[in-house]
């Protein structure tokens, strides 16, 4: 999942500043499950917001909304709903940046007769999994091609801070990466893996320079698969 | 001959050698540059020129290299894998080659969360093991990565770093005959005080018979002070320093711990020359230049050998 974390209530608030009708939209999947950008989050917001503007008498609306996901144009369409998009003069998206990038996209595509602005109100952080209550890890960067059989399924390019592809680097101590003694060493786990695996030996031959063409170095990238296209 | 430079040359006829190690400033001062050298010139084989060691901006390895060519002495280069991709570390390897420079050291580098500008954004384009590779590549082969022929003559001595201390301690000298693999020529190893532990390597690294595919540097560094040893033990990844050494240190009494620290770092390279498969030591005098003459005639290392 895309995990992301709410930016500073007062950062949010001097973006909205200008603005008199404000709707805060949520939005149901990754950033719902890190309770970041869900339901109950967009309420949240939409009434610290509501409150705060109140307390120096701006006299603002600040309504809340929410779309199963802003990834994807079919949980946006509904005309009621791209009416009151239409009303707002910005639409604080709580989404994921992809989510924000798509949603503003989206209404501008479908909404012809005023442009609509979108800004975020999440700073989105990595691709990684829920590890235990309240806590996410990062664990892919999308490189493009996929190393994971060679590395006991841990990754070595967004967990290793150096991205070796021939790890541990000097700086592995007690399991734990040299930048930080919370972090476990990627390279550490890897071998680990590969030990109880009976597998050390496939890390034994130097790895090669990594084409990162298939990585955003290769520029912005676009996935098409013709037999799905109409 | 891999480049022909003295340390290559020293090392084939089979001389222990000894390679200082030399921190660029901060700032384009030469004089500064010119000073430490000059502490170094006659008392080591080749000087280490560290590239942006813990990730603090200095000077750059490849400058100051040549500037200690000019000044008589033969550099060891360092590059790191943080701060350049493989286009940038090629073109930067055939400026040092045009200025002379015959031996070099591939590092991943210290990431940047340690230095001055920690909201910098790294490379790590290709890793201190591949970088071996390369260089080994552009030297035999004549060739760039992808296959371009290299126009003149492109010569390195190639060294690469090795951590006996860091974990998992049982894979470390794996990851030492992956850089044989690569092509290594040379090696220097981190700061040693724990021979226990630094021995116990050195017996895997003779059974595998490493020790003749590349000649291994011991690293050593004196410890100036009981704080010293003690941050170092704390604070440095890979570092391990034994309470017996720290309370030596002690013992030494006010005023006599540097002079305890030197005894020590002697007597550490007198064992180590004895030691199977070690060619050579790796002094690293860090902000201490000034003491290697010092050093070197204590342990009996001077005059260095000529050619
Ligand atoms: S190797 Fe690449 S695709 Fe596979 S997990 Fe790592 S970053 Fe993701
Ligand atoms: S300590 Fe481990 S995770 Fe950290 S940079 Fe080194 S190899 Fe990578």
């Amino acid at each position: 999942m895309i995990t992301a974390d709410r930016k500073p209530f007062e950062e949010i608030k001097e973006s909205v500043k200008d603005y008199k009708k404000i709707m805060v939209l949520g939005c149901e999947t990754c950033v719902a499950i890190c309770q970041a950008g869900g339901e109950k989050e967009a309420e949240i917001l939409a009434s610290e917001l509501r409150l705060a503007f109140g307390n120096e008498g701006n006299k603002v609306e600040v309504n809340d909304e929410l779309v199963v996901r802003q990834c994807d144009d079919e949980f946006m369409a509904d005309p009621a709903f791209l009416e009151k998009v239409k009303e707002a003069d910005v639409i604080l998206s709580i989404a994921c940046g992809v989510g924000v990038q798509h949603a503003c996209n989206f209404f501008n595509r479908t909404i012809t007769d005023k442009p609509i602005r979108v800004i975020p109100g999440l700073n989105t952080t990595f691709m990684g999994a829920n590890i235990d209550v309240g806590l996410w890890e990062e664990r892919c960067l999308g490189c493009g091609d996929c190393v994971l059989e060679k590395t006991g399924g841990i990754c070595p390019i967004a967990r290793c801070a150096k991205s070796l592809l021939n790890g541990p680097c000097g700086g592995s101590s007690n399991g734990k990466c040299e930048i930080n003694k919370e972090l476990d060493c990627a390279w550490n786990l890897i071998i680990e893996r590969l030990e109880a695996l009976g597998d050390l030996d496939r890390i034994k031959p130097v790895e090669m320079y990594k084409d990162w063409r298939p990585s955003h170095s290769g520029g912005p990238r676009k996935r098409v698969r013709e037999d799905l296209r109409l | 001959m891999k480049s022909g430079s003295n340390l290559e040359r020293l090392l084939e006829k089979g001389e222990f050698v000894v390679t200082g190690e030399l921190g660029p400033p901060k700032g384009p001062d030469v004089e500064v540059v010119k000073k430490k050298a000059a502490m170094l010139k006659g008392n080591v084989d080749a000087v280490n020129i560290t590239d942006n060691q813990t990730a603090i901006v200095r000077m750059s390895s490849i400058a100051t290299a040549k500037i200690l060519i000019e000044e008589g002495l033969e550099p060891n280069m360092q590059m790191v894998a943080r701060d350049r991709n493989r286009i940038a570390m090629m073109s930067d390897l055939f400026g040092a080659s045009a200025f002379g420079i015959k031996n070099m050291l591939c590092l991943s580098g210290d990431h940047q969360s340690f230095g001055n500008h920690p909201e910098a954004k790294n490379v790590f384009d290709i890793d201190s093991i591949q970088m071996i590779y390369m260089v080994k590549t552009m030297r035999d082969e004549h060739k760039v990565i992808c296959g371009d022929e290299i126009e003149g003559d492109f010569k390195m001595f190639i060294g690469a770093a090795c951590n006996p201390f860091a974990d998992p301690f049982q894979y470390r000298v794996h990851r030492l005959a992956k850089k044989v693999e690569a092509g290594v020529d040379f090696i220097q190893t981190q700061c040693i005080y724990d021979m226990k532990r630094f021995k116990e390597f050195m017996k895997q690294v003779v059974d595998m018979g490493l020790h003749e595919k590349c000649k291994i540097l011991a690293g050593v560094t004196p410890l100036k002070s009981v704080g010293m040893a003690r941050y170092m033990a704390a604070n440095v990844s890979g570092i391990i320093i034994p309470e017996e050494m720290i309370d030596r240190l002690k013992g030494a009494g006010k005023g006599n711990v540097a002079t305890e620290g030197i005894k020590i770092v002697c007597e550490q390279m007198q064992e180590l020359k004895e030691t199977e498969g070690i060619a050579g030591i790796h002094l690293m005098a860090i902000e201490w230049e000034h003491k290697v003459a010092e050093i070197m005639e204590a342990a009996g290392f001077l005059p260095r050998p000529t050619l």
